[in-house]
């Protein structure tokens, strides 16, 4: 769906299908998402907001039986054309998952996991780039004491701002958000989203959330998703405010979901 | 009811505890071996086990020149060497306990069973391990569902045969190979004790690989890592204790192992660290000598003596197994696994 | 932040690596699959032609160069039925201590636990040591010294040698039969818990006839590795040679796996016997086999039930 916008488009997927196995889990959705803003995804469990999400790195090619159909393009290039490297898709759209999945190594190394894929860098300049994704994600003071600790010792919401350190590490245009908050508590949840708001500055975030007050207070885009299909999307106050769809107003009424 | 269930629970630790108590027992012999073997005078004949003893007193290995194993007598099991220097001959470099002058030298048989044990882990970890990295993460299902049945194939080998096989098999090939002097050797030996680890080291990686969180895998490949780089850089590391587990496991079942090294090793008791030379385990020294020793004389004694070190040394390594890296383990994955 | 760059392949050297790394594991684990079917090939190959129907019905002949080996098919028959006898019953009882009444956090129970273990991790060899110092030395000569017997049950025997075998395949029953147990669905228990009846009859009644194939399980496990095992029983009980088959339980025995050391390490002539090695070779082998896949197949029809009362 275009909306009326003065942004060129960074994502653009036309008739986007996915199935798993027999199961059509997402049903031709064409949808633009802008550059430097906040697009949230909303819908009750199984609706196909996470399907969406994976389809736009190609994360849901590691799902034995998932076939995938139609375009995705990045700055319009089709991500699932025949000579594209899916390796060089996922460098450029980064991922943050529902469960914080710090690897077992120390917090710099998490961080720095991903600025040695290419090879060897100076320490210096890893250094600095570890420290700079720290600070990007908010984590730097929390943890500057201790960065050759084991990840798993942080809390909960430190974990998960550590992985958004580790994926903006790479500095990747796209950021993927798949349910980001849903494993924490109110306060971590309130930094989590007060980063987000600064990220978008940087990147593009797509964000997926089964909290509609979440979309609300952070996303600029919102659409709905519903069977797989995208019901609406639109500008989130216009969203929410106004939805066009009788699905959509039931859902963020509160009437099912 | 319930009290005499509990009381049948106790029977493995029981097993333990009079395992232990009795081989000690057996072992306290080194103290008054001299007396016993003279009380045990009378009854000699009916004592020395079975009657084919004068068969199963011959070389072991007909293949190899042993190095001299004098044709034994009762009478010189009796001779008086429960000396005052018995530690000293203990810690010796000389194992002959059939001789005039018997040497219970038992260092050629700890760095014997060490040798053997070494080439064998050398052999069976880095191949247990690098197939089950791709069993666990690269075979496509239907490869994976075909390779771990085989694999729980060989480790129903029973050890008699791997041993057997070894003689046959592997003793050849190597010496057409390498041209070695000994047809029977540490090499052979390993090579059969790393057939028979294998399965061990295999299957608790592949074990701790499948149990690792599949949210790792997807994290590593989101950061834009190929499949390669997540399994070595992450799953790998991720997996480290499991591994450490699956090597001290397979170490245990090699050092005590017997009938491989009995009939594959040459078990010559040399003290060398050549890997083309005969060696002696321990545990095959035991195989191979109570069966033709006096009961209760000094050589029967060290014989226990010999099984107690070998129960320790697993008895540790299963404690070490078990509760360090497990508590490793859990804590390593403590926050990571729903 | 526009990006020129696209999304080709360019990393070419990390392509490389990788490819040879998955290859390196392949082999690897074609190797350990190689040998495993190379070695059932080589034993198929050279034995199964020896193993004729003389070759199972005769006795030895000549110091073991000729004839059959009918007396230690017999005697390891005998050994593991014994064995069974002896262990499963403990083996089970214990499992079902395990599943049923202990507590996961109990220091017994956790105590209990890592005996199980250890005892798995005891050298084979190390069983015959206990078996000779304690069955055969401590309970055989007491009873001996007791009965004021001539020397009777204080030697190496059949009974003896099935004990030790008992204590060592102790582990291999108690995990089998702890794992149909704890398979069994918790509602199953609870209803009859909440009609009143008392534990033990609950297990009695609703447990134990579920837990029936898993001591077969258990059971059929133990009597495959105790087949296989020689070490723990060369020295108290199996004989080198025997024409006659044992006539009760103090009397020794021939067994296979310690036949088939015999033959290829002790005889007068190893190359002429030969034939007879591989032949002994593949019936213990089919032996064992058989006794695994009638276990696996046991297991996968268990499992299946399992999903049916689901």
């Amino acid at each position: 769906m275009a909306l009326q916008s003065p942004l060129e488009p960074k994502i653009r997927t036309f008739e986007l299908n996915v199935y798993y196995g027999y199961k059509h889990a997402l049903q031709d959705v064409t949808v633009d998402i802008y550059p430097n803003r906040v697009t949230a995804f909303i819908g009750p469990s199984g609706c196909g907001k996470s399907t969406f999400l994976r389809a736009l790195n190609r994360m849901n090619e590691l799902i034995p039986n998932a076939r995938t159909s139609g375009r995705v393009e990045i700055d319009g290039i089709n991500i699932y054309d025949p000579g594209i490297d899916v390796v060089q898709v996922r460098r450029r759209v980064g991922m943050v998952f529902q469960q914080s999945v710090p690897f077992p190594k120390s917090i710099y190394e998490n961080v720095a996991f991903g600025l040695r894929l290419n090879g060897k860098l100076p320490k210096a300049e890893l250094d600095e780039l570890v420290e700079k994704s720290l600070r990007q994600a908010a984590l730097w003071d929390e943890v500057k004491d201790r960065l050759h600790h084991s990840a798993l010792e942080l809390s909960g919401g430190q974990q998960q701002r550590l992985c958004i350190a580790r994926a903006i590490a790479v500095n990747p245009e796209i950021l993927l958000m798949d349910e980001p908050c849903s494993a924490l508590d109110p306060i971590s949840t309130a930094k989590i989203e007060e980063l987000i708001e600064e990220l978008k500055q940087n990147y593009t975030i797509v964000l997926v959330t089964h909290n509609i007050q979440q979309a609300a207070r952070i996303s600029d885009y919102t659409g709905f998703f519903y069977l797989g299909r995208l019901v609406e999307y639109n500008r989130t106050r216009e969203l929410f405010t106004n939805p066009q769809k009788r699905e959509t107003e039931d859902y963020i009424t509160g009437r099912f979901g | 009811m319930e009290a005499l269930i509990r009381l049948f629970a106790f029977s493995a630790l029981a097993a333990i505890g009079l395992i232990l108590l009795f081989i000690a027992r057996e072992t306290l012999g080194i103290v008054s071996a001299h007396d016993i073997s003279r009380a045990a005078t009378g009854t000699t004949a009916l004592e020395v086990y079975g009657a084919e003893d004068d068969v199963a007193a011959e070389v072991y290995n007909p293949e190899v020149e042993l190095p001299q194993r004098p044709s034994e007598s009762v009478a010189e099991h009796l001779t008086p060497s429960a000396n005052p220097s018995l530690v000293q001959n203990l810690l010796g470099t000389t194992w002959q306990p059939v001789s005039s002058q018997p040497k219970y030298g038992l260092l050629p048989l700890i760095v014997g069973s060490l040798k053997a044990t070494l080439i064998a882990l050398l052999f069976a970890v880095p191949i247990g391990i690098l197939a089950a990295i791709y069993a666990a993460f690269f075979a496509p299902a239907w490869l994976r569902e075909t390779i771990k049945p085989i694999v729980e194939l060989l480790a129903g080998f029973p050890s008699v045969v791997i041993g057997f096989f070894c003689l046959m098999v592997v003793a050849s090939a190597t010496q057409n190979l390498l041209g070695t002097t000994f047809r029977l050797n540490a090499l052979v030996a390993g090579i059969g004790l790393a057939i028979a680890s294998l399965p061990i080291v295999f299957t608790i990686t592949e074990d701790s690989f499948t149990n690792l969180p599949r949210q790792l895998w997807e994290a590593g490949l989101a950061l834009g890592a190929q499949p390669w780089q997540v399994v070595a850089k992450i799953l790998v590391p991720a997996a480290t204790p499991g591994l450490f587990a699956a090597a001290l496991l397979a170490f245990g079942r090699v050092f005590g192992e017997t009938m491989i090294v009995l009939m594959a090793s040459g078990n010559a008791p040399l003290l060398s660290w050549s890997p083309v030379e005969p060696v002696r385990t321990m545990a095959a020294t035991i195989g191979a000598e109570m069966g033709e020793v006096v009961w209760g004389s000094l050589h029967y004694s060290i014989l226990f003596l010999i099984g107690f070190l070998l129960f320790v040394v697993t008895f540790t390594l299963n404690i070490i197994a078990e509760f360090w890296i497990r508590q490793r383990l859990l804590r390593r994955f403590r926050g990571l696994t729903t | 932040m526009t990006t020129q760059y696209g999304f080709q392949k360019e990393r070419s050297w990390q392509i490389l690596v990788g490819v040879a790394f998955v290859s390196i594991t392949l082999l690897m684990a074609l190797c350990v699959v190689g040998l495993s079917v190379g070695m059932l090939g080589h034993f198929a190959l050279e034995g199964l032609p020896h193993v004729t129907w003389q070759f199972l019905t005769e006795t030895p002949r000549n110091n073991n160069t000729e004839g059959g080996i009918f007396p230690a098919i017999y005697g390891t028959v005998l050994l593991v039925i014994l064995m069974a006898l002896l262990g499963v019953p403990i083996g089970a009882v214990t499992a079902i201590y395990l599943a049923e009444y202990a507590r996961e956090d109990s220091s017994f129970t956790r105590w209990v636990r890592f005996g199980v273990n250890t005892l798995a991790g005891v050298p084979s060899i190390v069983f015959g040591l206990f078996g000779l110092g304690f069955f055969v030395q401590f309970i055989g000569k007491g009873i001996d010294s007791l009965f004021g017997l001539e020397l009777t049950w204080g030697k190496p025997a059949l009974i003896w040698a099935a004990a030790t075998l008992a204590v060592l395949t102790l582990p291999v029953v108690i995990v089998a039969v702890e794992e149909t147990l704890r398979s069994i669905p918790r509602e199953l228990r609870e209803a009859a818990l909440a009609l009143g009846a008392t534990r033990w009859q609950t297990i009695r009644r609703i447990v134990l006839p579920h837990a029936f194939t898993g001591i077969l399980t258990g059971s059929i496990l133990a009597v495959s590795r105790g087949a296989g095992e020689v070490a723990p029983i060369m020295f108290v009980g199996a004989a080198y040679s025997l024409p006659e088959l044992p006539k009760g339980l103090t009397s020794q025995f021939m067994e296979l796996g310690y036949h088939l050391f015999v033959l290829s390490t002790q005889s007068p002539d190893v190359e002429a016997t030969r034939p007879l090695q591989y032949a002994t070779t593949v019936v213990l082998l089919l032996t064992t086999f058989a006794l695994n896949l009638s276990a696996i197949l046991l297991r996968l029809k268990m499992r299946r039930r399992r999903l049916i009362t689901r």
